[in-house]
């Protein structure tokens, strides 16, 4: 897809494969709620990790910089996004201008968290990061006094849902004859915001910046050598994730309507980090994949669980949660075994992990 | 004819100290324009720490050098590199991971310009740009030899192709000077002799260089001017010839005194 969106030269199967994944696109939101009308929200959560992913793939994946604190931007986008459109201050701006906004409060805190980590490196940088989204979490927690900023614990309710004009996302309406519920219409909003972020995410890795981001990945010493502002590199890579992980955390406050510092715990660092590594860190389709896999399949797991036990023995041994996160963690362990480089690894990763 | 036109790099009293090691001491020197000026001694006697203290690595407790007018004091790495010095390494750093036109494209960033915004918008100069970019890389390529290989990976070259790839890389950063750190290290002599062409070639071509060495055969060949270190202090600067002959580098390669005993018996 790469070569199509650059040179121009592609098969004619390539045009047939992206119109049948086009066409399958814009039917999932109606087959699922067939299925169930809890799977479109699961849809949508799972495209926002896609987002996520996408975000911390820049950091992790292209500039090799191992960031364990990566839903602290996702916090900021998120209550970005829930002080400007919510009775909490009483402001109610439409999304189209808060996003933006969020994506650059994101960036900004991209650039403070990066600056002190910037001669860190392995493990220490991986310790710096978790402690500043930890900090996030805890001052979101906190800063309900002197000034209540963001209501602390309790988090911030009724916030405002997209809305263009007369067109309001979380409204359930009829249009041409089918079903819009909230949840549908805000599926091909971000359908259509991954797409872009994709090709975004593509043209990045394929540049100059990419390139110098591919340098320091590999030798910064010699990256340096050869003329590049390392320091500034690095800072870019954290904000240009950060930025993605704004905008996502503003559609997260916008489709819950309710954020808490709670929904910005550690352990979601860890899963986008998860979803990151195990979709094959630093190729862009892999990280997608990572993230659509991780986010489905436990989902799925809950809904199989239950019955699949009652059959096999008659009746339930392990509850579904305690499945999840076995089964999780079997994942985990075999894909570290058995292919280290991701489901579909870059081909930088893999060059690396294969002996000379 | 004053020689301060001709001077490119000129160094002052460089001193380096690590805990209680002179690595460096009172060190100084010049370079001309277009000269292949060889930096020479034992195992330990300071040359790559004089390297990394030129390049900004560290930087020296004492002295400073003038690069073509400018001081260069306090500069990082990367602005030395933005100045017009590129260097090799004495152990290889190549991104072993990318292909060998990877690498020289590189090498090409810091005299090229598209941002975040060209990136993502590819607009005609950015596009104009990459396809420089990636033209320049073959040309250097094909100039120290290793075309063949652009698309292999740096890991999978063999030794001497490295290196030549690392000066490949290097020259794409368009240098004032050329600083090589042992670019014969470990090669044979047909091997070296290709080097001394391909050096030979960069200085016809308008590139000062400064070249570690302990191959003394290339040094001589190579080499219009010469300064010996031993143990961090400059113990003798002038043609190879000349220099080759000074007891006291003779003395410092062998490690004692040496009387040259020329009377006969007696």
């Amino acid at each position: 897809m790469q070569q199509f969106l650059d040179r121009k030269k592609y098969p004619r199967g390539a045009w047939v494969g992206i119109a049948l994944i086009a066409i399958a696109l814009v039917v999932l939101p109606f087959a699922l709620t067939a299925v169930g009308t809890a799977w479109v929200r699961i849809t949508n959560l799972a495209i926002l990790f896609v987002l996520l992913s996408l975000g911390l793939n820049i950091v992790v994946g292209f500039a090799g910089l191992l960031d364990l604190g990566y839903i602290a931007f996702y916090a900021v986008g998120a209550y970005t996004y829930a002080l400007l459109a919510s009775p909490h201050f009483d402001l109610h701006l439409p999304f189209w201008i808060i996003l933006p906004i969020g994506a650059a409060v994101a960036c900004l805190f991209g650039v403070l968290l990066g600056a002190p980590t910037l001669k860190l490196r392995g493990d220490y940088l991986a310790i710096v990061t978790l402690g500043f989204g930890e900090i996030i979490r805890i001052f979101l927690n906190n800063l309900s006094q002197p000034v209540n900023l963001t209501n602390g614990p309790q988090g911030i309710t009724l916030i405002d849902p997209f809305r263009i004009g007369a067109f309001n996302f979380a409204k359930r309406e009829t249009i041409f004859g089918l079903d819009f519920t909230g949840p549908v219409k805000y599926y091909y909003f971000m359908v259509l915001l991954v797409i872009v972020i994709i090709v975004i995410n593509l043209r990045l890795q394929n540049s100059r910046i990419g390139r110098a981001w591919e340098a320091i990945r590999e030798d910064e010493i010699a990256a340096r050598a050869m003329g590049i502002n390392t320091r500034n590199m690095k800072l870019l890579a954290f904000a240009m994730g950060a930025s993605f992980g704004g905008i996502s955390g503003g559609i997260f406050s916008a489709t819950q309507g309710f954020i808490s510092p709670e929904s910005f715990v550690l352990v979601e660092s860890i899963m986008v980090l998860s979803m990151v590594v195990l979709g094959g860190m630093g190729n862009v389709y892999g990280v997608v994949l990572g993230a659509i896999l991780l986010s489905f399949v436990p989902e799925i797991l809950r809904y199989t669980v239950e019955p699949v036990q009652k059959a096999l023995f008659g009746r339930m041994l392990i509850e579904p949660e305690v499945i999840r996160m076995l089964l999780f963690g079997l994942a985990l362990v075999l894909m570290m075994l058995y292919r280290p480089a991701g489901i579909l690894p870059s081909a930088l990763r893999k060059r690396e992990l294969e002996a000379k | 004819m004053s020689s301060q036109h001709l001077a490119l790099l000129t160094a002052k009293g460089i001193s380096k100290r690590f805990g209680g090691v002179h690595a460096l001491a009172d060190v100084g020197f010049t370079i001309n324009h277009g000269e292949i000026y060889g930096l020479i001694g034992p195992n330990g006697a300071g040359k790559t720490s004089l390297f990394n203290v030129l390049t900004g690595i560290y930087s020296p407790d004492g002295g400073e050098f003038i690069f073509d007018g400018q001081p260069l004091n306090g500069l990082k790495p990367n602005e030395v590199a933005e100045r017009g010095i590129a260097r090799t390494f004495q152990n290889i750093r190549l991104f072993a991971n990318l292909s060998a036109l990877e690498n020289v494209m590189i090498g090409r960033h810091v005299r090229t310009h598209a941002t975040v915004i060209g990136a993502v918008f590819r607009g005609p100069r950015t596009m104009a740009e990459e396809k420089a970019i990636e033209q320049r890389a073959y040309e250097l390529l094909d100039y120290v030899g290793v075309q063949k290989r652009a698309n292999d990976l740096a890991k999978h070259l063999a030794y001497g192709d490295q290196r030549r790839l690392e000066i490949a890389r290097a020259l794409a950063t368009e240098p004032k000077l050329l600083a090589l750190d042992e670019p014969a290290a470990g090669m044979n002599a047909t091997e070296t002799a290709d080097l001394r062409r391909l050096l030979e070639r960069i200085r016809r071509d308008g590139t000062t260089i400064l070249l570690i060495e302990h191959d003394m055969k290339l040094v001589m060949n190579v080499c219009d001017r010469v300064m010996v270190l031993d143990y961090g202090k400059k113990i003798a600067e002038g043609a190879a010839a000349v220099v080759q002959k000074d007891e006291k580098v003779v003395a410092a390669y062998l490690g004692g005194e040496v009387t040259l005993n020329l009377k006969g018996t007696g």
